[in-house]
C-alpha cells in the first residue's frame, strides 16, 4: 500500500461508517447497530443478545437498512450487555436476547425508541441518547476514541477513523525530531504509572547512536482495578501497532516488542491479528507505505508476573529471563532491550500519540492542567453505581467523577474514600471530595494517578483490611531481589494480619511507619519503593480504624473478624 | 470439516520448530515453556531438560525461570482450572467469600488441585474485568457477580 492507495480506502472506508458520525451516508443504511463486545458484556452475555439481533432484523427483513456491528467496550460495563443505535446514539442497557424483538420492531422499524431500556438516573430522569448521559458529558476521549464505536479489529473501520494518517503525516514530510519535539510539545507523560514526560524519554534514545535500537509497549497491566490497556489492546490495536511505528521512525528503531500479560488473551488475539493484517496490507514490515522506512513489531507473552510491569523487568521477561528489576541508571533509553537504546511506553501513552502528531502538541496541551497535560483513562469500580472505563481531561474534581460520572455510591451508602493508584497509590476521603485530579494533587494528598484504577468504597469497607490486602498483593508480587522489599513487606503485612484479628498492640503503628519510611528509601524498583502507600496513606486519614482495631478490638465497619469482647487473646 | 487428529501431534510439531528456532537462544526461554505448557498443562521434567539442552541454558536457569512466574506448574493441572479474581474490585464486593466456599468445597487450599485431580483453584491478580466484580473464571469461562451461593451449581457443571 502507498500514499495514494491509503487515501483512496479511507475514503471508502469513512462512506461505510459515516452514519456513526451524524453525517448523511451514501448508503442504503439507515441505522447501525453496535453492540458491545468488551470482555464485561461478553461474559455477561452480548453474544446471545447479538444473535437474537441478527435474527430479529432478519425476520423483519430490514437486513439491508441495517447494519449490526460488534465493537469494543463501550464504558459502562455495570450496564451490560450495552447496545447503541446509530445515527441518533441511542444507548439500550442491560439488553436482553428477548429484548432484542421490541428494539427492532418498535425503534428500527417504526422509529419509536424503546424508553425502558435507556439509562435510568438515580433521580428516575431518562437520559436516552449517549448525549444526554452524563455517563460521557465530562468526558473527553482521546486514548479511547475508537473504543465502542469500531469493529475491533477491522483495519478499514480503523482507517476510517483517521487511522494511519498520523503515520502518513510523519512518513510524508516530518523529520524525526519533529515527531519528537510535538511529542513534547504535547506534555504527554507516562501513563502507565510513573508519569515521565513521554518525549523527554524520545529525545533521550534518538540522541543515542547505535546499530540497533528497540521501541517496546508495557501492555503488562497488573494493578489489580485497572483495565485500561486491556481495552485498548483489545478494541483498538491498530491504534497502538502505529503509534509505535512512529516511535520506531523517530527514534531511528526497526524493531518493536509488544509485551501482553498472559490473563488477557483475547488482547492478546486482537493485537496478533492486527499485527498480521497490517503486515500484509503493507503497513508494517519492509518499506511502509512505499518508504525506505522498515519497522515490524513482535508480541511477547507475559507469564503472570505483576513486577514485569517494572520496566527493567519487563525487558528481563522479553529476552527470557527471571523478571527481576535491575539498578537505573543506566535507563532503558541508553542500555535497554539486549542493551540496546529502547523506548518503553505504556499501551494508553501509545495510544495517545497519533493524535497528537495529527493535531499537534500545542492542541494535546490545551487541555488538562499546567502541569498535567491532556486526558487520563480512569477505571471506575467498587462500590459505585456506574462502573467502567472513563476518559477525563486532567483537572476534573474528583466529585464530578464520582456524582456525576459515576453516579454516586449506590444502596443509599456513604461514599468513604477513592483509592487511586492501586498497590502503589493511596485512599483520598471524603473531605478532600472537591480536589481536582491530576498528578500533583494526588501526589500532595499522598496518592498517585498511577496507571488510573480508581476504587470507590463505602462505610461497609473496612480501611485496615483494605490497606492489607493491598499489602497482601505486593508482598505476594516482590520478586525476591532485594531485601526491604523481600522482607521488609513481609513485616508489615504481618502486623496488619495481627491488628485485623484483633491482636494488634501499642507501638505497632509507630512500627509500620518505621518499616514503610525504610522501605521506601531502599527498595530496588518502583514495587518496593511505592509498596507501603497504601498503609501510610490509609495511616494519614484513618487512624482512627486503626486505633479501634487496637485498643477497642473493634472493626468499625464489621469486616474484619475480632475475638469476642472480654476474652483476652 | 475434516476428520480431527486427537493426537497432540500438531502442537508436539510446534513446539519442535519452537525448539529449532531458539537452538542455542536463550532469550526463547520463556516463549517455548509457555508452548510446552499450553501442550502438556503444565512442565514435564524431561521437557525442562530438553529445553535447557537445545536453548542451551543451565537446568538450574530453566527452573529458576520456571518457579519465577505464576503462569508455569511443575506438577500436573487438574481436568478444570477455576480462577478465582482477587483483585481490588472484586475484594471489595466479596470475593473473600467466595473463595471460603470454594476451598471448603473442594477440599483444597487456593494454588493447589485436588486428589481426583478434578479441579486446580488458583487466585488471580485483577482480570480486568471490575466492572463485573466478583468474577470466577473456570476454563476460561467467565461467571460474573459471583457469591458464595452460586458456587455448587457453577463447579458441577464441570465433571
Amino acid at each position: 500500500m502507498n500514499f495514494a492507495e491509503l487515501e483512496l480506502l479511507r475514503a471508502t472506508a469513512k462512506e461505510s461508517i459515516k452514519l456513526r458520525l451524524g453525517e448523511e451516508p451514501s448508503d442504503n443504511f439507515k441505522y447501525h447497530v453496535l453492540v458491545c463486545g468488551g470482555t464485561g458484556c461478553l461474559s455477561i452475555g452480548c453474544q446471545n443478545t447479538l444473535d437474537a439481533f441478527q435474527k430479529a432484523v432478519d425476520s423483519h427483513g430490514l437486513q439491508d437498512s441495517v447494519k449490526v456491528v460488534v465493537t469494543g467496550c463501550m464504558g459502562t460495563c455495570e450496564m451490560g450487555p450495552v447496545i447503541t443505535v446509530f445515527p441518533e446514539g441511542y444507548y439500550y442497557c442491560r439488553v436482553q436476547p428477548e429484548d432484542a424483538e421490541e428494539i427492532v420492531s418498535s425503534h428500527l422499524k417504526n422509529g419509536k425508541f424503546v424508553e425502558r431500556l435507556c439509562y435510568h438516573a438515580a433521580d428516575g430522569s431518562v437520559q436516552a441518547r449517549k448525549s444526554d448521559m452524563t455517563f460521557f458529558k465530562k468526558q473527553k476521549r482521546n486514548a479511547l476514541r475508537n473504543c465502542g464505536l469500531i469493529s475491533q479489529t477491522s483495519l478499514e473501520e480503523y482507517i476510517a477513523m483517521d487511522g494511519y494518517k498520523a503515520l502518513a503525516k510523519v512518513l510524508q514530510g516530518m523529520s524525526p525530531q519533529q515527531v519528537v519535539d510535538e511529542v513534547k510539545k504535547s506534555g504527554l507523560r507516562g501513563r502507565g504509572g510513573a508519569g515521565f514526560p513521554t518525549g523527554v524519554k524520545w529525545q533521550f534514545v534518538l540522541d543515542q547512536q547505535a546499530d540497533q535500537k528497540y521501541i517496546v509497549c508495557n501492555g503488562d497491566e497488573g494493578d489489580p482495578g485497572a483495565f485500561m490497556d486491556r481495552s485498548v489492546l483489545e478494541d483498538d490495536p491498530y491504534s497502538v501497532i502505529e503509534a509505535m511505528t512512529i516511535g520506531g521512525y523517530a527514534v531511528g528503531a526497526s524493531k518493536g516488542f509488544a509485551y501482553i500479560r498472559l490473563e488477557y488473551p483475547r488482547a492478546i488475539d486482537h493485537y496478533n491479528k492486527a499485527l498480521c493484517r497490517a503486515r500484509e496490507v503493507g503497513l508494517l514490515g519492509n518499506n511502509i507505505l512505499g518508504t525506505d522506512f522498515s519497522f515490524d513489531i513482535e508480541i511477547r507473552v507475559g507469564a503472570g508476573a505483576f513486577v514485569c510491569g517494572e520496566e527493567t523487568a519487563l525487558l528481563a521477561s522479553i529476552e527470557g529471563r527471571r523478571g527481576e528489576p535491575r539498578p537505573r541508571p543506566p535507563f532503558p533509553a541508553v542500555s535497554g532491550l539486549f542493551a540496546k537504546p529502547t523506548v518503553i511506553n505504556n499501551v494508553e501513552s501509545w495510544a495517545n500519540i497519533c493524535p497528537i502528531i495529527i493535531n499537534g502538541g500545542d492542541w494535546y496541551a490545551s487541555m488538562g492542567t499546567e502541569k498535567s497535560k491532556g486526558t487520563k483513562v480512569f477505571t471506575l469500580a467498587g462500590k459505585i453505581t456506574n462502573t467502567g472505563l472513563v476518559e477525563i481531561p486532567l483537572g476534573l474534581t474528583l466529585r464530578e467523577m464520582v456524582e456525576d460520572i459515576g453516579g454516586g455510591v449506590p444502596d443509599g451508602k456513604a461514599f468513604k474514600a477513592a483509592q487511586t493508584g492501586g498497590p502503589s497509590g493511596g485512599c483520598i476521603p471524603a473531605a478532600y471530595l472537591d480536589t481536582p485530579i491530576d498528578y500533583e494533587n494526588l501526589a500532595a494528598l499522598g496518592s498517585i494517578v498511577g496507571s488510573g484504577g480508581m476504587i470507590i468504597v463505602d462505610e461497609g469497607t473496612c480501611m485496615v483490611d483494605l490497606a492489607k490486602f493491598y499489602l497482601g498483593f505486593t508482598q505476594d508480587e516482590s520478586c525476591g531481589k532485594c531485601t526491604p522489599c523481600r522482607i521488609g513487606t513481609k513485616r508489615m503485612l504481618e502486623i496488619l494480619e495481627r491488628i485485623t484479628k484483633g491482636l494488634g498492640k501499642e507501638g505497632d503503628l509507630e512500627l509500620l511507619v518505621e518499616l514503610a519510611n525504610s522501605i521506601k528509601a531502599s527498595a530496588l524498583c518502583g514495587l518496593g519503593q511505592t509498596a507501603p502507600n497504601p498503609i501510610l496513606s490509609t495511616l494519614r486519614y484513618f487512624k482512627d480504624e486503626f486505633e479501634a482495631h487496637i485498643k477497642d478490638k473493634n472493626c468499625p465497619a464489621g469486616v474484619c473478624k475480632m475475638p469476642r469482647k472480654g476474652l483476652k487473646s | 470439516m475434516g476428520a480431527e487428529c486427537k493426537c497432540n501431534c500438531d502442537q508436539e510439531k510446534k513446539l519442535d520448530a519452537l525448539f529449532a528456532q531458539y537452538k542455542g537462544n536463550s532469550n526463547g526461554l520463556i516463549v517455548v515453556m509457555a508452548a510446552i505448557q499450553e501442550v502438556h498443562g503444565y512442565l514435564p521434567k524431561d521437557f525442562l531438560v530438553k529445553t535447557a539442552e537445545e536453548l542451551g541454558v543451565p537446568l538450574s536457569d530453566v527452573y529458576g525461570v520456571a518457579t519465577f512466574y505464576a503462569a508455569f506448574s511443575l506438577r500436573p493441572r487438574g481436568r478444570h482450572c477455576v480462577n478465582l479474581c482477587l483483585g481490588t474490585a472484586c475484594y471489595v464486593k466479596g470475593a473473600p467469600d467466595v473463595q471460603t466456599i470454594l476451598e471448603q468445597e473442594m477440599g483444597i487450599k487456593a494454588g493447589n488441585t485436588t486428589e481426583d485431580r478434578r479441579f486446580s483453584l488458583d487466585l488471580v491478580r485483577c482480570l480486568g474485568a471490575c466492572g463485573i466484580a466478583p468474577v470466577l473464571t473456570v476454563n476460561g469461562e467467565v461467571y460474573p457477580r459471583m457469591t458464595a451461593e452460586k458456587v455448587n451449581e457453577i463447579l458441577a457443571k464441570y465433571e
